[in-house]
């Protein structure tokens, strides 16, 4: 019990939220992550960074556990993400617990995945409604508020089609703030978007790492990461290369790889 | 651009083409098809009002007899319903089995389909009518291989709740409904899984990311969009089963539309006026259930058009 007891993480505000320790993912042979120990303090925006295929987007669905890791651990709030630990001796959770956990952790993701038979007010009430047992009037209350918060109070009644891909994702965003998690995981949120409607999202992101949410953001945009981020994460072939503040590894980056990435993705800004 | 202005200074309101009117392509061939069809659909016409054959006073008494509406009512409409639910409800289970991790609940589902599409239905429903003879101490509800056990453990008695005898359920309506019911199933688990697979990976990921049950997943999410899918097969299906009703006979089910008619037919020697009496009440029946079928899709398709009457409610209205 005591080796048990020291391995995990107590549950106090000096713990980082998010903990993970040499979490490994492999895809038919093909290893995607190769070990990468990650925390996030509480109230922390932390951005992944690298180019396409390097691990940052399986990590984040690692978190909240739409990939099952192959090796390592994560926990969130000092839970142990899909294993009970009992004496040093690991139990898969039951697909309930899973769920459970989820609920603390809002996702958002590349394609906004809204539900499009739901208004957009239907989409935001139906987790706390049919996850947490919430009574219809007070998670509409709390709904209207979240679109007023993301700006799209007017178009509460909205099918997920009628919308453009910037209201989409703001709707969301709103979607997962709904049920009031601990953490938030964005998965390149700006990606799928026209170029103008990138700055909509991202501002509504800005003012969500204002107040104070922890959020771990897979994104290319170099810009939100400088401003926002606390902490740049630069992944590349499954394994952290380089990790710090952004003036350091977006500003004045060490490694080579890093530096090669960024000049790649400066010369694309440059001339598309 | 000034000299542009220069060199065409004709730019002037009153030069500017307007409206474009031009003569039209003309369709010679569609008014000679309309002439065809014009012809041919007076010839019908004449056919049905002078032609003696149609009797239709006959057709109309022959509807109008008590035994035949009740044939409609019951082996016809009702049988249809009966069988529709159960072969939606076991469509979307075997569906869900299918697609399941647990290779026993997908082997199951798939043997099922195997089995109950393999034979026609006329041959089904005669199999049901029989199937008392295999349960001739009656079907009971109670712990299996009671006997055994009891033998075993040295006690006497049975455990059994309750038992019903097997050739009343084995007859008519209920085995027809039970046949028709099964069989569909079979048809609708491929339409079912058709509609489950036809939705986005990430409707499901994103349900679940909100930390919903698979259940809830299933229920709230994927299924209402597998419906958009599912809904306009389901109604082709629910056309077929109303006029397969009329293969009931093969139980035997007397109390049946086309057997009642038949036997009124056979007794004034009027073959034809009763062929076209059932050939009206399907008519009638099939067109009541496109109208359903069109409320059916356009509400299951909410969302996805590009028209959605629900939006254009005041915004701030709170109707959810």
């Amino acid at each position: 019990m005591t080796a048990a007891a020291a391995a995990e993480p107590a549950q106090s505000l000096a713990q980082p939220l998010v903990h993970a320790v040499n979490v490994t993912k492999s895809f038919h042979h093909n290893e995607v992550l190769k070990g990468i120990d990650l925390d996030v303090d509480r109230g922390q925006v932390v951005c992944l960074l690298g180019p396409s295929g390097s691990g940052k987007t399986t990590f984040l669905r690692c978190v909240n556990q739409l990939e099952t890791i192959d090796g390592g651990r994560i926990w969130v709030d000092g839970e142990l993400m899909g294993y009970a630990d009992r004496d040093g001796k690991l139990y898969r959770l039951k697909n309930k617990e899973i769920a459970a956990q989820r609920r603390e952790i809002g996702m958002v993701f590349q394609r906004f995945n809204l539900f499009p038979h739901m208004t957009a007010l239907q989409n935001i009430i139906e987790a706390p409604t049919q996850v947490r047992g919430e009574s219809r009037k007070s998670a509409r209350e709390r709904a209207m508020k979240l679109l007023d918060r993301v700006g799209l109070a007017d178009r509460c009644n909205a099918y997920p089609a009628q919308l453009s891909g910037g209201q989409q994702q703001r709707i969301a965003i709103a979607r997962a703030l709904a049920m009031q998690p601990k953490l938030m995981l964005f998965d390149e949120p700006t990606s799928a978007l026209d170029p103008e409607l990138v700055g909509e999202v991202l501002a509504v992101m800005r003012e969500l790492a204002l107040d104070g949410m922890t959020m771990i953001v897979v994104t290319h945009e170099m810009s939100f990461a400088r401003e926002v981020a606390d902490t740049v994460v630069f992944m590349d072939a499954g394994v952290v290369v380089e990790a710090g503040p952004p003036k350091d590894v977006i500003s004045n980056p060490q490694h080579s790889r890093t530096q090669a990435f960024l000049s790649r993705l400066r010369s694309e800004h440059e001339h598309p | 651009m000034t000299t542009d202005t220069a060199t065409r200074p004709a730019a002037s309101d009153a030069d500017r083409p307007g409206p474009i009117k031009a003569v039209p392509v003309r369709h010679p061939g569609r008014w000679v098809a309309i002439a065809i069809i014009a012809v041919l659909a007076a010839m019908l016409v004449h056919l049905l009002v002078t032609n003696k054959a149609f009797d239709w006073d006959f057709v109309f008494q022959a509807m109008n007899q008590k035994p035949v509406i009740n044939g409609f009512l019951k082996g016809t409409l009702l049988v249809t319903v009966l069988s529709m639910v159960v072969g939606v409800a076991g469509g979307v289970i075997l569906a869900v089995m299918r697609l399941s991790d647990n290779p026993i609940l997908s082997g199951v589902a798939w043997l099922f389909t195997w089995f109950f599409r393999s034979i026609p239905r006329y041959i089904l429903l005669f199999t049901m009518g029989t199937l008392g003879i295999l349960f001739q101490q009656g079907i009971s509800f109670g712990v299996p291989f009671d006997w055994k056990i009891i033998d075993w453990l040295g006690l006497s008695g049975d455990w059994r709740f309750f038992t019903l005898d097997a050739n009343q359920i084995f007859t008519g309506l209920v085995a027809g409904v039970i046949g028709l019911g099964l069989s569909e199933a079979a048809y609708m688990a491929e339409i079912a899984r058709a509609g489950i697979l036809s939705v986005d990976k990430g409707q499901a990921e994103a349900a679940q990311a909100l930390g919903m049950s698979s259940g809830k997943v299933m229920r709230r999410v994927v299924l209402p969009q597998a419906m958009r899918v599912i809904v306009p097969p389901t109604g082709n299906e629910t056309i077929a089963m109303l006029k397969d009703t009329s293969l009931l006979l093969a139980v035997p089910v007397l109390g049946e539309l086309f057997y009642q008619l038949q036997s009124i037919g056979s007794t004034y020697y009027k073959t034809f006026p009763i062929a076209v009496a059932a050939t009206l009440y399907y008519l009638a029946a099939t067109s009541v259930l496109m109208v359903g079928q069109y409320f059916l899709e356009r509400h299951f398709g909410r969302g996805f058009g590009t028209q959605a009457p629900r939006a254009a409610r005041p915004a701030g209205a709170g109707g959810a």
